[in-house]
């Protein structure tokens, strides 16, 4: 069997000493992050990436991948005892997690939301290693024509998923295109819209724009009214589940991992959207659906699988097609591009060790989150009392550190501080900074498959639609379009939107 | 006309937009455009552009329409310290050095939140200083000369 195989050389590849190491150091850092408030996972994905750049390809992506389903656990953890989501994933977890800690259940809670979140983990590693290798070989046959309608549906769909206004989600995706192309014309030469700055020829720096955009808007959106955060921590004790717990536990669980992973295959956001679509599916089939909002097993796990499912499964367009579903997808291609890595489906059977090592790492990541969240539960809660005041200037110093030594450019400082502006004022004008930092990743290279596509059909744009899988592409593009525009739809979807916040 | 409500927020975000999509539609203008069979450097930009400068106006429409809400207090006086840091740090790594220039970028970001009292800043500082030296430029080996020319090293 190929994929034992490859799993084999996955493995082998995740466990050496420093691999494991930086998985390691990748869940910590995640799980602390997740835990206070104020700094997301792409944010911190953005500041960590230059420490990244020292390393092997493999550690470095195995690290950041550690980071991201860190923070989802760690986001969990004060979701329940403090019904503080550090995540916005994990939102729904505190609707029932906090509640059950207040009846002095919080150890269960936590039992359970591990024990779901590394089951959904389990099963879809094993749904990305089952249906990565397949994927790829469709994606070789990709021409310039399907890449370009295949980011466009990727583009289109961080639309249907971001909060808010559609036309302003559209205005940002326009906006994160133009912004990506600054810098040189791939065929000309010519430098475009760098204001005749020299040091911009390469383009902006995506960590720059990513850490101003997520990072310092962030920072600034917290300091608008500095409130002291209380800690009434509830006691956690008895870690074990009941047998009751675990009955009611498996179904949820169950659901909740299937309807993650399918969710977490669509661009934009699946891990978020997951959650709800696992909590709403729970209260429906449940008997006892008063329960809900007051302490229901079934309103932890289900939710719990589905965000972790949906983080897992986020990779599988990443790994095969090289198209982000997500911005923290976004940073890992560009920390593979740093690594000299072209993301896309050449990368499984070029860097097959790369590829499977990632894989592998997933479940190793997991299974370390397990081990270790549970008994670190009280030092996470002593680093929440750490007042905000004190954090930000830490984060401050790092983000400038880590954005200079990418490339040594002080340009890329300034970028910085402009971005960090403009993403303050996008939060402000209510725009989702999401599809932006979508759209100046997939910018370049959405325009030079238009272009390549453009000079192969000599001229003819019949060329996106006379090709089947194009056309079925842009087919499901306009589809997802019509859909989100839709009435009924557009009211259904400010109601979801309105329950996150 | 006073009985006309904008809406703020979307007000100045579809102005803002048509402004920077009238920006990158000059900019792209300049530049050659070519034909759709061979796109030159301007052609896609300017198309993206008109694009942002339709969304900015389908916006600035809705905003005399739909009433969203107020703005809400501004983060002043963390615009003023936050932003600056990265700043100072570009404009002084290379002269100052690594170790002075990262002293008072944590210093002057300390001061964006009215609660920091100024010995906090500077002990936190000089803690944060010393951290990032031995991680960055020990530990990591990122090539930073600690200390510049400026202070005549």
């Amino acid at each position: 069997m190929d994929l034992f195989n490859n799993l084999a050389l996955g493995f082998a590849t995740a466990t050496s000493l420093e691999n494991l190491f930086f998985c390691l150091i990748g869940v910590l850092l995640g799980t602390l992050i997740g835990v206070l408030p104020g700094i997301g996972a792409t944010a911190t994905i953005a500041m960590l990436l230059p420490i990244t750049f020292q390393l092997e390809p493999v550690s470095s992506l195995i690290m950041l991948a550690g980071i991201y389903y860190g923070a989802q656990y760690g986001g969990s953890t004060t979701a329940i005892l403090i019904n503080m989501p550090g995540e916005s994933s994990s939102a729904v977890t505190a609707i029932d997690g906090y509640q059950m800690a207040r009846k002095g259940r919080a150890g269960a809670a936590l039992a359970i939301a591990a024990i779901g979140s590394f089951f959904a983990g389990t099963v879809s590693t094993f749904l990305v290693a089952i249906f990565a290798p397949p994927l790829t070989q469709i994606a070789l046959q990709f021409g310039a024509a399907e890449y370009f309608s295949l980011m466009v549906v990727g583009l289109v769909s961080s639309i249907a998923l971001a909060h808010g206004s559609i036309v302003k989600a559209l205005a940002m995706v326009a906006l994160g295109l133009l912004l990506g192309l600054v810098g040189t014309d791939i065929y000309t030469g010519t430098p475009r819209f760098t204001l005749g700055i020299r040091e911009y020829a390469d383009g902006l720096n995506f960590v720059a724009v990513a850490v101003g955009v997520f990072g310092i808007a962030e920072i600034l959106r917290n300091l608008e009214n500095e409130k002291t955060r209380s800690v009434l921590m509830a006691k956690v004790s008895e870690l074990m589940p009941s047998r009751e717990d675990f009955k009611a536990m498996v179904g949820p669980v169950l659901r909740g991992t299937a309807i993650g992973s399918i969710l977490g295959i669509l661009p934009g956001g699946g891990a978020i959207l997951a959650a709800f679509a696992s909590y709403t599916v729970e209260k429906k089939v449940s008997k006892h659906p008063e329960e809900f909002g007051h302490g229901a097993v079934a309103g932890v796990a289900g939710p719990e699988s589905a965000n972790n499912a949906g983080a897992q499964t986020s990779f599988i367009p990443l790994l095969t097609l090289g198209i982000p579903a997500n911005p923290v997808m976004a940073l890992m291609i560009g920390a593979m591009i740093i690594q000299g890595i072209v993301p896309g489906p050449n990368v499984a059977t070029e860097q097959p060790a790369l590829f499977w090592g990632i894989i592998a790492s997933m479940w190793i990541g997991n299974l370390m989150l397990v081990i270790l969240n549970l008994p670190l539960i009280g030092l996470w809660v002593k680093l929440l009392t750490i007042p905000y005041y004190v954090l930000f200037p830490i984060i401050m110093a790092f983000c400038s550190i880590g954005v200079y030594s990418v490339n040594s450019n002080v340009y890329d400082l300034y970028a910085v501080a402009f971005f960090g502006l403009i993403g303050y004022a996008l939060l402000k004008l209510r725009c989702e900074p999401a599809p932006l930092l979508l759209g100046f990743v997939l910018g370049p290279l959405l325009e030079e498959n238009l272009r390549r596509a453009m000079i192969l059909s000599r001229g003819d744009p019949a060329t996106f639609v006379t090709r089947p899988i194009s056309a079925a592409l842009l087919f499901l593009a306009a589809l997802v379009l019509v859909i989100v525009f839709l009435p009924s739809v557009k009211k259904k979807r400010e109601v979801v939107f309105q329950e996150e916040d | 006309m006073n009985s006309l409500k904008f809406d703020t927020a979307n007000l100045i975000c579809g102005l803002l937009l048509i402004a920077t999509g009238l920006f990158f539609a000059y900019q792209s203008f300049e530049l050659e455009l070519g034909t759709a069979f061979r796109m030159g450097p301007g052609y896609f930009p300017f198309i993206l552009a008109c694009a942002l400068i339709l969304f900015g106006a389908i916006i600035l429409i809705q905003s005399m329409r739909v009433d969203g809400g107020p703005i809400g207090a501004l983060a002043l006086r963390g615009m003023v310290f936050i932003l600056p840091a990265p700043i100072f740090f570009g404009l002084t790594v290379r002269g100052l050095g690594f170790v002075p220039s990262i002293f008072v970028t944590a210093l002057i970001a300390s001061f964006a939140s009215g609660r920091m009292k100024p010995l906090t800043a500077l002990v936190l500082s000089a803690a944060l200083t010393v951290f990032s030296v031995a991680v960055f430029s020990y530990g990591l080996g990122l090539p930073f000369r600690r200390f510049g020319p400026w202070l005549g090293y």
